[in-house]
């Protein structure tokens, strides 16, 4: 029985299947919300308004032409888009969604939320490598952009995260999560790092204002300037699913984590996690693209120092609760 | 890093004509700029010759898809003057009303076109939503949204009746709320004020030594504009102001463009409501009397310029057209110089560049050692009564530069 579930975990809910579904329909989501904000329509012919449209652009995809440049590496240019979906597929595993016991196990421990972040931090890696191994002046520029903007946002990501992490005394995901069910008003306390963590998770995925790696008017398509066919859907999907990894980990962390078992848990996990990609569309339609030094020195700036005086907030709440 | 070469275009998503700019990076910083045209020549100067005036005006018209009246006003303007003819009243007032408000249109694009290029592309979607108003009052008068057609010589070709004047000013004052809120946008936005705010820099002194035009030259300072310098048509009665910003970068292009805008609305809402009575045209001969002339026309991007000589004939001997955009390149390639990667497809964007209308010439350059040949038509000719003699029916792919070569060792 135990297999069973676990199998179901690992391949149905919340892994694989979900995954592909639920990512598909978050981009749908995104682009729908985007499009309204500029007043266009969006998707609206595939599916009821639209909503098959992400499905149908990666079966397309599929069915592409698939070039690799003759001075690229191949193999590992054709293994980094399946590495990189790998990885934030096996992030998704850690959020606690649908946990069934407070006994440590493959997918719960302390020490989990490091894991998931490192995981989450892994497919800019990818990028970087996909980027200089198209051997492509415009992928490499948007190489070095993509690791240029890692040393802004990672930081401060990584201390917005651990603040509630310090007041609920754990840094295992269902122990900060079960702590602000039972303490939601704390929750409040942890607001100023909540939209530190969202700017940053827009800056991981590259979206505008932070979509500087890619930006298309100055560098093409950045470091997916080379890549087309099944390799480009599956770096499509992969920051898909890094969005919903991305806002479940921010909603585990920030608002009190998915509790109700399975129907109302996953009920929980898709609101929430909506609510958080609507903070993020809200944000790429209201801004412009801003240049590499103004997002490092505007991370460094004002994002860390912000992050750090969220730590010191919370480590002086936590003495007056005790 | 080291110092290297890249060609941006002719194929670039942030150009959208084929214009070559070969640029030095160190880094991501633009070191030096070399611009390389000639990748859509159209012929259409020489067409000229072949087509009687009249239909050389809705040829003019196509030089362009969004000043397109800008420069049949500036042929039709010069061919009166050779004609020596002079259009009524009303006539120019038609004409300068359509002129005002294609210039309402062609800055709402760019506005729309800068914030792409910064990827603001809110701002982008929402300017072109409202340029569909003005596309809308343009249609409503010439029947047309891009060739309007209005011209013709001794005046224009369509009235405008009372309900029209309603309608158009109507529309006028919700396009007056909007442009309110893209001026505020456009100039206080943080995330877009931060990427063009002292980007592009062009200097008082350099940009009246490099001869630049149009709001580029205006938002360095200085004071130029045909309408006010040299006024045509009905200027000289028309309220308005010549706008300047002296930051000479790209968000002082921004802010002159929206200046302008209002200054349009202004003088839009003048001709409509001072809108005096009378013919729209008066006719014209269809032969022209030896003579030529240059024709002056402030274009939405600057300072149009058509040369006109006449044979007597009804067909122009020669008609030379230069767009506002060639007259700015010199001065872009001074603004790319120092900019980071991410500034060009702006810099580049600001001078609002017609890379088609701007291509006259065609010039030879030899791929290996970089010589430059200008190739005279009767050249051309030799060439190809030659190699037709030498191969028959079959035509082979030949060199031109040996070719040349031959014809000069010959000769």
């Amino acid at each position: 029985m135990d297999i069973l579930k676990t199998l179901l975990y690992l391949f149905v809910y919340p892994g694989l299947l979900f995954l592909l579904i639920y990512s598909t329909f978050c981009e749908w989501f995104d682009r729908k919300l985007y499009a309204r904000f500029q007043n266009r329509m969006g998707p609206l012919h595939t599916g009821q308004s639209g909503i098959l449209q992400p499905i149908a652009d990666i079966i397309k995809l599929l069915f592409k032409e698939d070039i690799v440049p003759e001075k690229a590496d191949k193999s590992i240019f054709s293994a980094l888009p399946v590495f990189g979906l790998a990885i934030v597929c096996t992030a998704a595993l850690y959020l606690p969604v649908w946990h069934y016991s407070t006994k440590v196990s493959f997918n719960s421990f302390p020490g989990d939320l490091i894991v998931v972040a490192f995981l989450l931090s892994l497919p800019t890696l990818i990028f970087f490598l996909a980027g200089w191994h198209s051997t492509n002046f415009f992928a490499t520029i948007g190489a070095v952009r993509v690791l240029t903007m890692l040393f802004g946002y990672e930081v401060p990501l990584l201390l917005a995260l651990l603040s509630p992490a310090i007041l609920a005394d754990s840094w295992r995901l269902s122990e900060i999560a079960a702590f602000y069910q039972a303490n939601p008003f704390l929750l409040l306390a942890n607001i100023l790092g909540f939209c530190i963590a969202v700017i940053t998770l827009q800056a991981k995925l590259e979206r505008v204002p932070f979509d500087i790696p890619h930006a298309e008017t100055e560098i093409v398509g950045g470091v997916f300037t080379e890549y087309s066919g099944k390799k480009l859907a599956f770096f499509r999907l992969l920051s898909d699913i890094e969005m919903v990894v991305g806002a479940g980990l921010i909603a585990t962390v920030f608002m009190a984590g998915f509790p109700g078992g399975l129907w109302w848990g996953l009920l929980n996990f898709v609101i929430k996690t909506m609510i958080v990609i609507f903070l993020l569309s809200a944000m790429r339609a209201a801004c412009s693209r801003i240049r590499i030094d103004q997002m490092v020195s505007f991370s460094w700036r004002y994002l860390a120092p912000l992050a750090v005086l969220q730590i010191f907030i919370i480590i002086i709440l936590k003495g007056f609760l005790r | 890093m080291e110092e290297f070469t890249v060609p941006i275009g002719p194929q670039h998503p942030a150009l959208k004509e084929p214009i070559s700019l070969r640029m030095t990076f160190d880094g991501e910083v633009v070191k030096h700029v070399d611009v390389r045209l000639g990748y859509n020549h159209r012929g259409m100067e020489k067409m000229a010759e072949e087509r009687s005036y009249i239909q050389n005006l809705y040829l003019t018209e196509r030089i362009c898809g969004i000043c397109s009246h800008s420069h049949t006003t500036c042929f039709a303007q010069g061919v009166e003057k050779l004609m020596e003819i002079e259009p009524p009243k009303r006539g120019l007032y038609i004409r300068t009303l359509v002129a005002e408000i294609e210039r309402v249109h062609s800055h709402l694009l760019w506005l729309g076109v800068a914030g792409h290029e910064a990827g603001f592309d809110t701002f982008f979607m929402y300017t072109w939503r409202d340029r569909e108003i003005v596309m809308d009052i343009l249609e409503s008068i010439s029947g047309n949204r891009v060739h309007y057609a209005i011209n013709t010589f001794g005046g224009v070709r369509r009235d405008i009746s009372e309900t029209q004047k309603q309608t158009i000013l109507d529309s006028l004052s919700l396009l007056k709320q909007r442009t309110d809120y893209y001026a505020n946008i456009g100039t206080t936005e943080p995330t877009f004020v931060a990427r063009i705010k002292g980007v592009g820099k062009l200097s008082k002194e350099l940009a009246l030594s490099l001869c630049a035009v149009g709001p580029t030259v205006r938002a360095s300072g200085i004071k130029s504009d045909v309408r006010k310098d040299d006024p045509y048509a009905v200027y000289n009665e028309l309220p308005f102001e010549v706008c300047t910003a002296d930051t000479g970068d790209v968000l002082g292009r921004v802010v002159v463009r929206v200046n302008e805008l209002f200054e349009c609305y202004k003088m839009i809402e003048f001709m409509l409501k001072n809108l005096p009575a009378g013919d729209i045209a008066v006719k014209a001969p269809r032969r022209v009397k030896e003579n030529e002339v240059v024709s002056r026309y402030e274009a939405p991007r600057g300072e149009n310029l058509h040369y006109i000589k006449s044979n007597g004939t009804d067909k122009p001997e020669r008609l030379k057209v230069r767009a506002p955009t060639l007259a700015n390149y010199p001065a872009t390639v001074e603004m790319l110089k120092g900019c980071f990667i991410a500034d060009i497809p702006l810099i580049f964007a600001a001078i609002d560049p017609c890379i088609c209308c701007a291509e006259r010439m065609v010039e030879l350059v030899n791929d290996k050692n970089g010589e430059a040949n200008i190739v005279s038509f009767s050249d051309l000719k030799k060439l190809a009564s030659e190699q037709y003699k030498k191969c028959g029916n079959k035509p082979e792919p030949v060199s031109i530069a040996k070719q040349l070569e031959k014809i000069r060792r010959k000769s």
